[in-house]
């Protein structure tokens, strides 16, 4: 089972219907007894990132930590992904996982913010996520913040600067773009995840 | 390289698709969840249902309507319409919208941009604006109530002031424009696009390839709307975009 988690911020409805049309056995949940259950745990997320404060007050971030203690593999998209770095300039007193090292900060007045719209992304080959999504593909991006480029990266994006598109490493996977609205790029990569 | 979007609108009433001529004589167009997913497979980049539903029964219908359409469409979907409080917004969200526009009632009470924006974050708010030139100005003024009324706005200020309120992304409609085919107002595009940090998203007027080629090079758009050229089967969007990348735009293509 799939544990989607609903931290009251955004909308996890998009990720459980790409789920859903995946014919993925996922359920979206608050409840830390069911994520502590779970085969496999996403964290979506849009909006702000002082929103996964929820996360530790609800006991969610301790499950989250604990499951991935025991190899259950975790993605994080867009917030979701940022959350699983040090911090984020968007909101500095609220920590973040700090499963990679660095913090989230945001885009040089040199461009628009958001960074709203498809994007193409360089790709590593040895990512198992992305394996079959070609360097130069393009996805869907919606975001005002965006994390360094760091060891674990495994996409590259570029918008004022150089950020981490992708990241992976063990267990661990985080996307700054959204597959569930990335058309049948994106599903292909959570079907990937489905299946690990 | 961050790709020019363009985003096939929907105007729904009652549940179903038709396109109004300068927001009159409606037609109608087909099943707003099978046109979405055609319009996704064919290679628009978002999708917008726009309720223009002028009666509360009509009106009614639009919850069921975004549900059945969101249920197969894995792009951005955005929807807008009769969105007049927090509460709205919240059941259009849940039905699956990823983004929702408010015109009236951002004019009506700007701060419903803030409260939506802390809810759901910036990014999925678009303030939509219906822009008039002013005869012989380069001003334009903005108008509520699909089009009927005047607000003493400027357009431009409009803009900015949605801005700081929170807003993701503006919804640009020249109403001298709209449904005439006659190409977009670059002027009116331009200036919105270089007032704001945010993505503007030009509308009304939308037509041959040339038209978007402008929008998004003198305009200065971000994103370029267009509904009925592509229901009634004009052109093709996947013709359009491959002119728009000779064009030297940068876009999603093959997608």
């Amino acid at each position: 089972m799939i544990a989607v988690v609903d931290y009251r911020a955004g909308n996890p409805t998009s990720v459980k219907k790409a789920l859903d049309h995946l014919c993925a056995d996922a359920i979206v949940t608050r409840d830390p007894d069911v994520v502590v259950r779970a085969d496999k745990i996403i964290l979506p997320g849009v909006g702000h990132f002082s929103a996964t404060a929820v996360l530790e007050q609800t006991g969610l971030r301790a499950a989250i930590l604990r499951r991935i203690k025991h190899g259950v593999p975790f993605l994080g998209v867009c917030v979701g992904m940022q959350w699983m770095f040090e911090s984020s300039a968007e909101s500095p007193e609220t920590p973040g996982l700090g499963l990679f090292a660095g913090a989230c900060g945001r885009f040089p007045q040199s461009v628009k913010s958001p960074h709203v719209g498809w994007n193409s992304v360089t790709c590593h080959h040895d990512s198992r996520l992305l394996r079959e999504i070609p360097s130069g593909s393009f996805v869907y991006f919606t975001h005002s913040y965006s994390a360094p480029v760091v060891k674990a990266t495994v996409a590259r994006c570029e918008y004022g600067g150089e950020f981490s598109a992708a990241v992976e490493q063990d267990n661990l996977f985080g996307v700054q773009f959204h597959p569930e609205k990335s058309g049948a790029l994106g599903l292909k990569l959570l079907e990937k995840f489905c299946r690990l | 390289m961050l790709t020019k979007r363009i985003i096939a609108c929907l105007d729904v009433t009652a549940g179903r698709v038709v396109k109004g001529v300068q927001f009159e004589q409606l037609r109608d167009a087909g099943d707003p969840a099978e046109l979405a997913t055609a319009h996704s497979q064919a290679g628009a980049d978002e999708v917008v249902l726009l309720d223009i539903s002028a009666t509360h029964e009509k009106r009614a219908t639009l919850v069921d309507t975004v549900r059945r359409t969101a249920q197969q469409l894995f792009i951005p979907f955005t929807v807008g319409g009769g969105i007049r409080s927090l509460d709205d917004a919240i059941a259009v969200f849940e039905a699956g919208a990823d983004k929702i526009s408010i015109n009236s009632a951002a004019l009506a009470d700007p701060s419903l941009i803030t409260r939506i924006a802390e809810r759901y974050g910036s990014q999925a708010v678009i303030v939509a604006i219906d822009a008039k030139r002013i005869d012989g100005e380069a001003r334009f003024e903005a108008y509520v109530s699909g089009g009927r009324n005047p607000t003493g706005r400027d357009a431009i200020a409009w803009a900015r002031e949605a801005e700081e309120r929170g807003a993701g992304e503006i919804l640009l409609t020249s109403m001298d424009r709209d449904g005439t085919g006659a190409g977009f107002d670059c002027d009116l595009t331009r200036a919105c696009s270089e007032a704001v940090r945010i993505p503007v998203i030009a509308s009304g007027g939308g037509g041959d390839r040339q038209s978007f080629i402008d929008v998004f090079q003198r305009g200065r758009a971000d994103a370029a709307l267009a509904a009925s050229i592509f229901h009634f089967g004009l052109h093709r969007l996947a013709d359009l975009k491959q002119e728009l990348q000779s064009a030297g735009i940068p876009v999603r293509w093959p997608c």
